[in-house]
């Protein structure tokens, strides 16, 4: 048609029928450059993609910079910035009450490796169903750059500082505790992280994610080993992270011997092309041996390193109504005026 | 005393001196019978089984309609070391304890001597013979009883013997101080329910203490119990039990806690009687109960809880309080709802932590940082425990603030006759929560905004269904619509608005019990477990000094105005505690005009002991100079 009308193109949207922009978050506070922001704009993608409705997550985190980053993204999902440390119980409870959210925990690594490794530990052995992400840079940002727990034995501070001591590895603690989907990927790879966290989305049951997030203004500097450079040059893939959603066609090829397809709780697969010798993403012996092997070498492992699908979450194993605590009516929760009558009598 | 106050840190547990006399002067022919109204004491080794004899006891009176109360002294201990349980009949429904105990049933060797020797004169001692306590006390009237032999006969598994013994003297005393057998045997049968073989093992035990008494013992002492109605359609309950219950009615749905004594009966009976109760026909539960890692993990679980909207509760006592400290400061800042139950004892884990206390009031009162303040309800007996656990229910959700109920051991862990409790009819207050339809007609809501006037905000629940539901938690520093502040105004304003809540919170929390005659200038001012030996030292007051005082008793913080009012129409108010410092009355003195706060006066009683009637009698004879 010869005509000057100007047509919009229709804004590309997910099989919601929301735009990426209904996944935004506030305007991010964060240092130009910081790895978690660009973690933050991951989530939002996978969200998207993935087609969660914004309203059905809740975002739970403790304190420091990483903790900040639920007001970066999602907007329209509620979200508690709580106590250092003690986003595990908090999110617990918030599960307990409305079992049918999906939960995404953000924390650090001070957040998680020290004031509340407590907690951490005691939420892996629960399997409560979460997604709990560690922006891991291996300071405190917000308190101007001290060594978190998860600074490696030999880093080197900005004021030239080194770490005398031995670094606490999250995902080797997880996979020993219960978690049911342990992985660690860097903010500064995409489509690894990407695919990482649709799977998180998909699977039910605690998702550790550590992810290696440079810190720019404390932290990325040569003899870091949580610097950008150190991680270009030291990151090693354990296995190549693929998804394919439920609702896509799932008809394309891999190689079995190759290959882990692992079936996830919605029907989605998570592929896993391997990219070393022995391993088997559903043993966990492996998993901490390989870790620990990486670790011997100087390198940083990055992947799956763990999934089990078939362990009951906390919230199944409570085996709790099918309707939200929180939303129980009156009926349901307070017993007969009968029932009060017979207690009594027992006690006269 | 210059200062007009006087402690009590001391009182209740130090060794009388024999008084000088003979043995006629204790005997039973030229004493008039005591009839109703006495204390026994039974002293054991914790561990023993002795717990079974003394709720068999305890049992037996209620069932002929005495009034009665047991208290439990318990070490921190899981056995061998000395136990001390105490029961009291009273004609008159007194049922705090007694200070003077008047009948001792030693049965461990251990404590034996010292025990006789904090008898008061005339009092009655029952023991095993071979301790020989009479060379102790000639003042006290004495009934050795071979125990082991009299268990050895009916129990021929050794074995057992430790526990079955006990029994025996339930029979000695039965006998003695004409306990009813029949009684005895429903008490009994009623305590070995589910046990055929020790039901009737332990049944021949108190048999066979009774017809040692009947054929051996002559009686010398005044003590005896008559059949009476008092007790007709009342329960006996401990305070956990009942607060379990009233949590049950309340409708709590999420329970977290950290084992703790004594707060640890409270949600194990609350497990118990939600299993029993709240599980659907389809066997799924309409609760959820984590044992936390730590009281830390507790209160955050609760406020996640409660933050989803659902009704979320923890028990625990100091020491968890203490470690709850950071997050119920956020709670009270970023307002979020869940019960906290406090059964208080003696402070830190080593030493007393099985003995009672009220001395976590002012830690609670302003517990964590900043300018924090929080809603207390003071429950004073186990219908209280019952009916304020739901209060707290529906004030936490309304208030949308974490609200603690302070009970205590004495109240939580001992057995209390009761009347009956009755259902809660009114429905369950929820609080102010939008829809997603209230949103669409209110085009979305600011999280933080006083639109009432009450200073209550409206909050939604996460999940609910609509795009401008959503908003952000966080501590000071959010404005009306919670988005991230550091303004002063905005947090000024929030300060103010939180300030004014508490205005709200004193309006709608549990107004105070008054006990007036109009006449007096003299006023009493206390709470919790307190109560009993308030009741009765007023009733000691008026019949030995002529002395009449008014009564209020305080049943939340904040105090609302009758308690402004009540100690303005009086010259001298006393406080009384269970606590060194005078916590309630540095609370109060914070609360109250200049003129009136010169007033008050305090009565404190600390030695880990439940206050008695006495101790308190006598403190105020001393301070009034009557």
């Amino acid at each position: 048609m010869a005509t000057s009308t100007v047509t919009k193109p229709n804004p590309k949207v997910n099989r919601l029928g929301l735009q990426v922009l209904d996944y935004r978050g506030g305007k991010t506070t964060l240092c130009a450059g910081c790895g978690h922001n660009a973690i933050s704009e991951r989530i939002i993608d996978a969200l998207y993609e993935m087609g969660v409705q914004p309203e059905r997550v809740m975002k739970l985190s403790g304190i420091g910079c990483s903790s900040k980053s639920p007001a970066y993204f999602l907007s329209r999902a509620h979200s508690f910035n709580s106590v250092h440390g003690r986003m595990p119980s908090v999110a617990t409870g918030a599960l307990l009450g409305n079992k049918t959210m999906k939960a995404l925990g953000v924390s650090g690594d001070g957040d998680t490796a020290s004031i509340g490794v407590g907690q951490f530990v005691h939420l892996m052995r629960r399997n409560l169903p979460l997604i709990y992400i560690i922006e891991d840079n291996g300071v405190y940002g917000l308190t101007k750059g001290q060594f978190s727990a998860t600074a490696d034995l030999g880093s080197k501070l900005k004021t030239g500082v080194i770490n005398d001591l031995p670094a606490i590895d999250t995902c080797t603690l997880a996979i020993q505790l219960g978690a049911t989907f342990v992985g660690r990927s860097f903010s500064g790879d995409k489509k690894q992280l990407l695919a990482m966290l649709k799977a998180a989305i998909a699977h039910e049951g605690t998702v550790m994610l550590d992810v290696i997030s440079p810190c720019v203004t404390f932290n990325d500097h040569e003899g870091s080993t949580k610097s950008y450079k150190y991680m270009q040059e030291h990151e090693d893939a354990i296995s190549e992270v693929g998804f394919v959603p439920h609702f896509e066609d799932i008809a394309i090829d891999y190689d079995p011997g190759s290959t882990y397809d692992v079936t996830m709780h919605d029907g989605s697969h998570l592929r896993l092309r391997k990219l070393h010798e022995n391993y088997n993403p559903t043993d966990r012996v492996t998993a901490v041996k390989a870790l620990m092997e990486a670790h011997e070498r100087g390198e940083v492992l990055t992947g799956v390193f763990y999934v089990d699908t078939a362990k009951p979450s906390f919230t199944q194993l409570l085996n709790l109504v099918d309707e939200p605590l929180a939303l129980l009516p009156q009926e349901r929760t307070r017993p007969s005026k009968q029932i009060l009558q017979e207690i009594m009598a027992k006690l006269q | 005393m210059a200062t007009g106050d006087v402690a009590l840190g001391n009182a209740g547990v130090a060794a009388a001196q024999p008084a000088p006399g003979t043995n006629d002067d204790v005997s039973g022919a030229s004493r008039k019978p005591v009839i109703n109204d006495f204390s026994i004491q039974v002293a054991t080794v914790n561990g023993s089984g002795s717990q079974s004899a003394n709720n068999v006891l305890l049992r037996a009176i209620f069932g002929m309609g005495i009034p009665v109360s047991g208290k439990n002294l318990f070490p921190s201990n899981i056995a061998g070391l000395p136990t001390w349980y105490t029961i009291r009949a009273s004609k008159h429904g007194y049922i705090a304890r007694k200070k003077e105990i008047d009948i001792l049933v030693a049965m461990n060797a251990e404590t034996a001597k010292d025990d006789i020797l904090s008898l008061p004169a005339g009092a009655v001692a029952i023991y095993e013979d071979s301790l020989d306590l009479k060379q102790y006390r000639n003042d006290v009237v004495c009934y050795p009883i071979p125990f082991d032999k009299l268990t050895a006969t009916v129990c021929p598994e050794a074995k057992l013997r430790k526990l079955v013994k006990n029994m025996v003297y339930v029979g000695v005393l039965a006998k003695l101080i004409s306990l009813d057998m029949k009684a005895v045997e429903t008490a009994l049968r009623r305590q070995f329910a589910k046990k055929q073989k020790a039901s009737d093992l332990n049944w021949a035990a108190v048999e066979a203490g009774y017809h040692y008494a009947s054929e051996s013992l002559t009686k010398h002492d005044p003590f005896v119990l008559e059949r009476m109605h008092a007790t007709d359609g009342k329960i006996i309950i401990d305070g956990n039990a009942a607060a379990a219950l009233g949590a049950m009615f309340a409708g709590v749905t999420v329970v977290t806690w950290y084992p703790i004594t004594p707060s640890s009966s409270l949600v194990e009976q609350l497990i118990d009687y939600l299993k029993k109760y709240r599980v659907e026909p389809d066997g799924k539960a309409t609760f959820a109960v984590v044992q936390a890692e730590d009281e830390l993990a507790a209160i955050g679980m609760v406020l996640g809880a409660g933050w989803a909207g659902a009704r979320s509760m923890t028990a625990t006592s100091g020491p968890g309080i203490s470690l709850m400290a950071e997050f119920a400061g956020l709670g009270y800042f970023a307002e979020l709802p869940g019960v906290i139950f406090d059964i208080q004892r003696v402070g830190p884990s080593t030493g007393l932590p099985t003995r009672t206390a009220q001395a976590d009031l002012l830690s609670i009162a302003y517990l964590s940082h900043g300018d924090t303040k929080h809603v207390m309800l003071l429950p004073g007996s186990v219908k209280e425990c019952f009916e304020f656990a739901q209060a707290a229910f529906d004030l936490t959700e309304q208030l949308q603030t974490p609200v603690f109920v302070l009970s205590d051991l004495d109240l939580g862990m001992n057995n209390w006759m009761s009347e009956p409790f009755e259902y809660p009819e009114k429905p369950l207050n929820r609080g102010k929560v939008l829809s997603a339809e209230d949103l669409t007609r209110m085009n979305g809501f600011a999280r933080y905004k006083d639109v009432d006037g009450d200073a209550i905000p409206y909050r939604t629940l996460p999940g609910t269904d609509h795009p401008q539901a959503s908003y952000f938690t966080r501590g000071s520093g959010h404005n009306e619509k919670a988005l991230y502040t550091e303004r002063p105004d905005d947090y000024q304003n929030l300060m103010e608005r939180l300030n004014r809540k508490f205005e709200t919170a004193r309006m709608l929390v549990p107004k105070p019990v008054i006990v007036q005659t109009g006449k007096s200038k003299i006023g009493l001012i206390a709470f919790g477990t307190s109560d009993f030996a308030i009741m009765e030292s007023r009733d000691q007051l008026k019949k030995e000094y002529g002395v009449e005082v008014d009564y209020l008793r305080v049943r939340a913080f904040p105090f609302t105005s009758d308690v402004h009012d009540f100690v303005a129409s009086h010259d001298h108010v006393y406080i009384v505690e269970q606590n060194r410092d005078g916590q309630m009355l540095s609370l109060l003195k914070l609360d109250l005009p200049a003129e009136d706060a010169v007033k008050l006066r305090s009565v404190r009683h600390f030695n880990g002991l439940p206050i008695d009637a006495r101790s308190v009698t006598d403190a105020l004879v001393l301070q009034e100079e009557i």
